[in-house]
């Protein structure tokens, strides 16, 4: 006999959580270097890098937008992905809430970034 | 017996059904040798300590993967592990874990069974070829795309070993997933259609968190671990590309 299968949406979660773990991956320790020690410190790069003019500029240029929102959006799917399933795995299997708060709060917060990254402007 | 002869402490997990609530632990003091394996020292104690006692067991040398056991905690085949690495502590045997219990050592395997059944684990071809058409022939790089993952020999290692199995034991598992991926990547096989449907489900590869360790325990040095993670490509593949392909892979 056989079953009847429900198909997974896991693919879409599956897919950010990738892309994310990527990109945080490859960039994340050098961000942390860079935005962390590097510029506040002075050390390689001058201290006014991240000044607030030459961040909104960034922020406002099409390619700045792009990748501050990639960095921030897929970061959290990563992050959410990666709580969800570690609750999971220590027993916690608060099911569709667990999967609310934590895909919820990527989805809300994805929203956000561009909300805010479009409202800057170009 | 031989002067090298010394008493090892196995500690075994007992269950009968009819007459205990739970499990409980029973420890037998084992002469053994230095070439006798924890399989033989679960023997002797069958033979002459205690009758009625029951596990699995058949060939002796890693083939037939009946007697699987978690031994000091690890999922392991009791007939290539040997006593003489435990001594002079205790060795814990207990029945493969995530399992429900038939009796002692014996787990029932109907769950396996069946998913082994579901994924359909022989060639399904493109089109029927009659005999006067010859055989099917393959390259021996056809042969190399799938060879490791063909040597399974069911013992269950892999899902004793699997803690998303344990939590949730409808999860198609790494046994079953290599195994399909197996006959997926023969060329002479055209089910990936069919069995894609599995591979997407709730059942599916997504319950694998990649912990590993499925192809740690593996006695055959299949790759349970590989197969599910390919698949889980596979799938996303799948669950994107239908929308643009006439003819999806599962519903």
């Amino acid at each position: 006999m056989k079953k009847t299968l429900k198909r997974s949406n896991a693919p879409i979660f599956w897919a950010l959580f990738g892309a994310g773990g990527m990109l945080s991956a490859l960039l994340g320790p050098m961000l942390v270097f860079i935005t962390g020690l590097a510029i506040p410190l002075g050390m390689l790069l001058p201290v006014d890098t991240m000044s607030y003019a030459k961040m909104l500029a960034f922020a406002q240029n099409i390619v700045g937008k792009g990748f501050i929102f990639a960095i921030i959006s897929l970061f959290l799917w990563h992050a959410a992905h990666r709580i969800f399933h570690s609750l999971h795995d220590i027993g916690i299997h608060a099911g569709i809430v667990a999967k609310l708060i934590c895909y919820g709060g990527a989805l809300a917060a994805t929203l956000v970034t561009a909300y805010t990254l479009l409202a800057i402007g170009f | 017996m031989s002067e090298n002869q010394r008493i090892i402490e196995i500690e075994v997990l007992r269950y009968n059904p009819e007459t205990d609530k739970e499990p409980s632990k029973q420890v037998f003091d084992v002469p053994f040798t230095d070439d006798m394996s924890v399989l033989q020292g679960v023997q002797y104690i069958k033979d002459y300590l205690d009758g009625s006692l029951s596990f699995r067991w058949s060939c002796r040398m890693a083939i037939c993967g009946s007697c699987g056991m978690m031994i000091n905690g690890e999922p392991s085949l009791s007939c290539e592990t040997f006593l003489r690495d435990y001594y002079p502590a205790r060795v814990r045997v207990e029945a493969l874990a995530h399992f429900p219990i038939e009796k002692d050592l014996v787990i029932n395997m109907e769950g396996f069974i069946e998913k082994l059944e579901s994924i359909q684990p022989y060639i399904i071809p493109k089109e029927a070829r009659t005999l006067a058409q010859g055989e099917y022939l393959q390259t021996p790089a056809q042969l190399a795309s799938y060879e490791q993952f063909s040597s399974c020999i069911n013992c269950m290692l892999c899902y004793a070993a699997c803690p998303q199995f344990g939590l949730n034991s409808d999860f198609i598992g790494p046994a079953a997933m290599a195994l399909l991926h197996r006959y997926n990547i023969d060329s002479r096989d055209a089910g990936k259609g069919e069995r894609m449907e599995l591979v997407n489900s709730e059942e599916g590869v997504f319950n694998c968190t990649a912990v590993g360790y499925c192809s740690e325990v593996c006695p055959k040095h299949v790759d349970p671990a590989n197969a599910v993670n390919q698949n889980k490509t596979n799938s996303a593949a799948d669950y994107f590309m239908r929308f643009l392909t006439p003819k999806g892979g599962a519903k």
